[in-house]
């Protein structure tokens, strides 16, 4: 769900074999005791890292979109939402 | 090897600070030295495939503005006119960034990464973009959507990876130096496997704006180059601070060539002896028991030391950088950017499809992974748990850098493996990096050195060090190379030449 990838029969067969080795394989993570061990997310000591909310350079609106699959009228254009 | 004597000087095979010294005394000019590399392209590229996308016309272009510089007599920065290669997931303004990657096979950045961006402002000649293991997840390049690059050593074994296409171009003659990234070992596996040198710099040293996001918390930008001295001058060149990059870290960065001594007496090098496994290969750890003899040599204090928690680093990464490149990967939808499958109803079948399509398995086999591992359920027991592992990694190096300036290790258990030898167990492909993977997710800089040769193919040793130290690095590196000149070996003159 949360990847949105559609998968064939075959890939379904090979993933859940090989995912489970690897989820097996993750299992030794239960041998050290980290109840009072705090999470590494990040390596620096850095929390917030604020700048002044000033103007800066940005791209012009078709350089932004000359990569569009398909655009519109300055708009990036998809299939209906709803 | 270096210098003239009896055969014709092959300057694509010489290192930048060698062909500095050329440029300026005007021995050659920024325009026959390019030449001289695009002929050593067109002589073995199509054995190596190092490249994805070669600018010929670019890079001549900037050869003849430097020697107009160097004819007017300008100070020229110490890169100017050095043929440079560049991992295609960094963006180059106007050159394509596939990431080795379908889904980013026409995207063209209307932007320049900060090291790309460094580059240019040394005048560089930039010649192209080199291939990689799709979106950097692999040690191989076999995870290339387009083609396996070669290792110029043997082309039946992989170049390593993911910066297999520049570790190549490098080793091949196609580029003086070359930029990679390493999330878990990509520029230091390679740089063994290939006989250069590699460096993975400190989390935050060097920006990684433009460069496409993999793991963001362990991603870094580095050089691979002929020698230390090379890997200097790179680092200087593309490190600082960057607004744009808010983890790269506002820190005073010192002059890199400045601790290129010959001196390490004294230093405290610690071996970790889970780098060294009972089931180690034995000529591995006969090339870097010899580069410990050379270092004890020179006066530097070897001692055995312990990561204990070393073995746990695979799995934390194999959780981490997965479950970091599902959310980095979310972007790729076919929206704004990138392959779009055709024929769609309505929006959600566009995204399913474009990403089913565009994505290789070793990718989405990544994004199913870090999705399940960050999923509600299972975040605490796979995700967290890893979070809180890593910190004990990191804590077993603070306490071995109490004692010890540096470690040493080798830098793969193994010289380059056979092409195909492990696309099928993506467990033993993931073995590939277990020596590199904890000082990305320590932080740490790690360089790999050339060591020497194992039955007829090169070694690297690494050199991990505390944070922002690649300055002690960069010293053991120098005297190690000074004193054993394995960094000089080539391989063999003609890629392939056996007909293969």
């Amino acid at each position: 769900m949360l990847a949105r990838l559609d998968l064939s029969e075959e890939e379904i067969g090979l993933y859940t074999a090989q995912l489970a080795k690897i989820l097996e394989y993750a299992a030794v993570l239960n041998q050290p005791d980290t109840s009072e061990v705090p999470p590494t997310a990040h390596v620096l000591p850095l929390q917030n890292v604020f700048r002044e909310d000033l103007v800066g350079e940005h791209l012009a609106p078709e350089d932004v979109l000359a990569n569009a699959p398909e655009k519109e009228e300055g708009y990036f254009k998809v299939p209906r939402v709803f | 090897m270096e210098g003239g004597g009896f055969k014709p000087v092959r300057f694509y095979d010489l290192t930048a600070h060698r062909l500095r010294e050329l440029l300026l005394r005007r021995e050659i000019s920024a325009v026959e030295l390019c030449r001289s590399v695009l002929n050593r392209i067109d002589e073995v590229e199509g054995r190596v495939k190092a490249y994805i996308t070669l600018d010929r016309e670019g890079a001549l272009r900037q050869a003849a503005a430097v020697d107009r510089q160097l004819q007017n007599g300008r100070e020229l920065p110490p890169l100017a006119g050095i043929p440079f290669a560049i991992k295609d997931n960094m963006c180059l303004r106007g050159l394509p960034a596939t990431c080795s990657s379908r889904i980013l096979r026409n995207w063209v950045p209307p932007y320049d990464a900060t090291v790309v961006e460094k580059l240019k402002d040394q005048q560089a000649v930039i010649l192209g973009k080199t291939n990689l293991d799709e979106f950097a997840m692999g040690s191989s390049t076999e995870h290339s959507a387009f083609f396996t690059t070669r290792n110029p050593w043997d082309p039946k074994r992989v170049p390593g990876g993911s910066s297999g296409g520049s570790a190549a171009a490098v080793a091949a003659g196609t580029a003086v130096c070359a930029l990679g990234s390493d999330t878990g070992g990509s520029i230091r596996q390679p740089a063994s496997f290939c006989g250069v040198v590699g460096m993975k710099p400190t989390y935050g040293l060097v920006s990684r704006y433009g460069l496409v996001a993999f793991a963001s918390s362990l991603d870094q930008v580095g050089p691979l180059t002929r020698d230390v001295t090379d890997c200097a001058l790179v680092l200087n060149a593309i490190c600082g601070h960057d607004h744009r990059d808010s983890t790269s870290v506002p820190k005073e960065v010192p002059d890199f060539t400045s601790f290129l001594v010959d001196d390490v007496k004294g230093m405290r090098i610690g071996l970790p002896r889970e780098y060294f496994p009972p089931g180690l290969d034995d000529g591995v750890r006969r090339v870097v028991m010899e580069a410990v003899s050379v270092l004890e040599t020179l006066g530097a204090h070897v001692e055995e030391t312990s990561l204990p928690h070393t073995g746990y680093a695979l799995p934390v990464y194999y959780l981490i950088a997965p479950a970091e490149a599902s959310s980095n990967l979310a972007r790729y939808d076919g929206v704004r950017y990138g392959y779009r499958a055709p024929g769609s109803e309505d929006v959600l079948e566009m995204f399913r499809a474009s990403r089913s399509r565009g994505f290789g398995a070793e990718v989405k086999r990544r994004i199913m992974l870090g999705t399940y591992a960050l999923s509600a359920g299972y975040y605490d027991a796979y995700y967290l748990k890893a979070l809180k592992v890593r910190t004990l990694i990191r804590r077993d190096f603070d306490e071995a850098f109490e004692k010890f300036d540096a470690l040493l290790s080798p830098t793969a258990p193994e010289t380059a493996f056979a092409i195909g030898a492990k696309t099928e167990d993506p467990i033993r492909m993931y073995l590939s990096d277990i020596f590199t993977l904890a000082a990305n997710l320590a932080g740490l800089p790690g360089v790999s050195v050339p060591a020497g040769l194992v039955a007829g193919l090169p070694i690297g040793v690494q050199f991990i060090g505390k944070p922002f130290a690649e300055g002690t690095l960069l010293r053991m590196g120098f005297a190690f190379e000074q004193s054993t000149g394995h960094h000089r070996h080539r391989p063999p003159d003609t890629p392939g030449g056996d007909g293969s």
